[in-house]
């Protein structure tokens, strides 16, 4: 039986918000920017009349200024997005309870269990196109189609406040001649290498040699090939689908740029401090450590990523702060000063898993760690975060002041 | 030329009845400058866009010495659109 999916993209959702809640910032150009003092000085959304003058997503504030002298911008208000997106997604679940976020403002709806209550993909479309008008002051573009990857792609062909239907018979006409870039999976690098090959639309990649995409893009270009001939079926997840966890980690940019190692050690510290305590919560251990590290180079920002295996596994966060420090240390060759600094707990299993240990390593080591830091967490617990910490980071270390809202990133079940 | 009408969102006291089955009726609304509005009818109750002042909330068409206007709640916070730039 063919599927119903409808896919929800909420119009330049944080510059509609702070639109939406001032009206007096309406018919002029917006954006919300980051915070120039801790040095998350881009543009994070701007509404239509700031898209006009050529201002793009990710730009410093000051190039965006450049281009338009009167641009509007306003500091980003996370807890007034959640709000917004919880308020949409009650909306959502009047018409199925089989919704899948993707980030804050997208969102999948599997609606064919309740076609015969509601009406056809059109008409639900519709209906909550105008309800999130009414009730929110927001628009959507809403893709109907088949397949998630496909609905996707219509709610990006028509944009703000309209509805997009790729229907299963037509799909080729409607499609096939857009760029293949525009398809869910094909980023930048991908869309380069189809470009070297002569693909250069959805059509004719959905008409590639299987053998060519195969052996160049592997696993993911043989998905990328299903995805443009209209044979994607992954589900939309239901609503309480809690994607399994593989990592947990933290990233900050730092106020001034690192210099030297100390410097990182300090940050690598401060950063598995959280990366433990949320092991902690969600009954983990780690067996891997990853680190990612972004710089200036040539004024562009490059970063690079390692990673290693621990020798136990384990949800200490000093543990995991020495083996993520040593990883650094005979990995990053100081070419660039540090501007930021990611840390992830990786290949995560639970802590009741029995493990089997090796000769080598100290796992008794390991867990005398792990008591002593859980008395830590009980001191935190009783007397807040920073009732007890490392000395080192009791001075300035170059962090940022504490983000308040915790943000979900977007997960999939695409493929 | 004749200047656009100026609104802007005024936090109120709202006296209110429940039901037991946890239907809420706002009876009287204090404005700001201390008077206080007893509320004639309630029409009507949707929830929706303030679309004077910005912002959501459950709105209540309500009608007031004759007059129609609404009374929105937000989080247990309750406004209405106010003519008049004074105060913003």
């Amino acid at each position: 039986m063919d599927r119903t999916i409808l896919h929800c993209d909420m119009n330049n959702f944080y510059a509609s918000v702070e639109c939406m809640l001032n009206p007096k910032l309406k018919g002029h150009p917006v954006a919300v920017g980051g915070d120039v003092e801790n040095r998350h000085g881009i543009i994070l959304a701007k509404n239509y009349e700031a898209k006009k003058f050529g201002i793009q997503t990710g730009e410093a504030l000051w190039q965006a200024k450049q281009k338009c002298r009167n641009l509007i911008i306003v500091p980003p208000h996370y807890e007034e997005y959640l709000k917004y997106s919880r308020l949409a997604h009650s909306i959502y679940e009047d018409y199925t309870d089989l919704i899948e976020p993707y980030g804050m403002d997208e969102v999948w709806l599997d609606i064919t269990g309740s076609t015969k209550l509601f009406g056809n993909g059109e008409k639900v479309a519709n209906e909550l196109r105008e309800r999130i008008k009414f009730e929110l002051g927001l628009t959507i573009s809403v893709g109907v189609s088949f397949c998630k990857v496909f609905a996707k792609l219509g709610s990006d062909l028509k944009k703000p406040d309209a509805v997009t239907v790729i229907p299963k018979d037509s799909f080729r006409e409607v499609i096939w001649n857009l760029p293949a870039s525009d398809l869910l999976g094909v980023g930048r690098s991908t869309d380069k290498f189809l470009s070297s090959h002569g693909i250069h639309t959805i059509g004719e990649l959905a008409n590639a040699y299987p053998d060519l995409i195969q052996r160049k893009l592997g696993k993911n270009g043989m998905m990328l090939l299903a995805f443009a001939n209209g044979k994607d079926r992954s589900r939309v997840a239901p609503q309480d689908y809690e994607p399994p966890m593989k990592s947990v980690g933290h990233g900050i940019t730092t106020v001034q740029d690192l210099e030297n190692n100390a410097e990182v050690w300090n940050i690598i510290l401060a950063l598995t401090q959280d990366i433990g305590h949320k092991l902690r919560v969600y009954n983990k251990n780690a067996a891997g450590v990853a680190i990612y590290i972004r710089y200036i180079q040539d004024k562009q920002l490059g970063g690079k990523q390692w990673q290693c295996q621990l020798p136990v596994r384990t949800h200490s966060a000093a543990i995991i702060a020495r083996e993520a420090y040593q990883l650094f240390e005979r990995s990053y060759r100081w070419e660039f000063p540090i501007r930021s600094v990611t840390v992830r707990a990786i290949n995560l299993c639970s802590q009741d898993l029995p493990e089997q240990l090796q000769f080598f390593s100290d796992a008794a080591a390991v867990e005398r760690k792990e008591k002593l830091e859980t008395v830590i967490e009980e001191i935190r617990g009783r007397f807040g975060k920073y009732a007890i910490q490392p000395a080192c980071l009791c001075q300035d270390i170059k962090m940022p002041t504490d983000r308040e809202v915790e943000l979900r990133m977007p997960t999939g079940m695409i493929g | 030329m004749n200047q656009p009408q100026q609104f802007r969102k005024v936090y109120v006291e709202v006296q209110l009845t429940v039901s037991p089955e946890g239907d809420v009726r706002p009876n009287t609304i204090k404005f700001e400058d201390g008077t206080v509005y007893a509320i004639d009818r309630l029409r009507h109750r949707c929830r929706a866009h303030a679309t004077k002042v910005g912002g959501t909330g459950v709105r209540y068409t309500v009608v007031i010495r004759g007059q129609e206007t609404y009374l929105f709640e937000d989080d247990g916070k309750w406004f209405v659109e106010a003519r008049g730039n004074v105060g913003c």
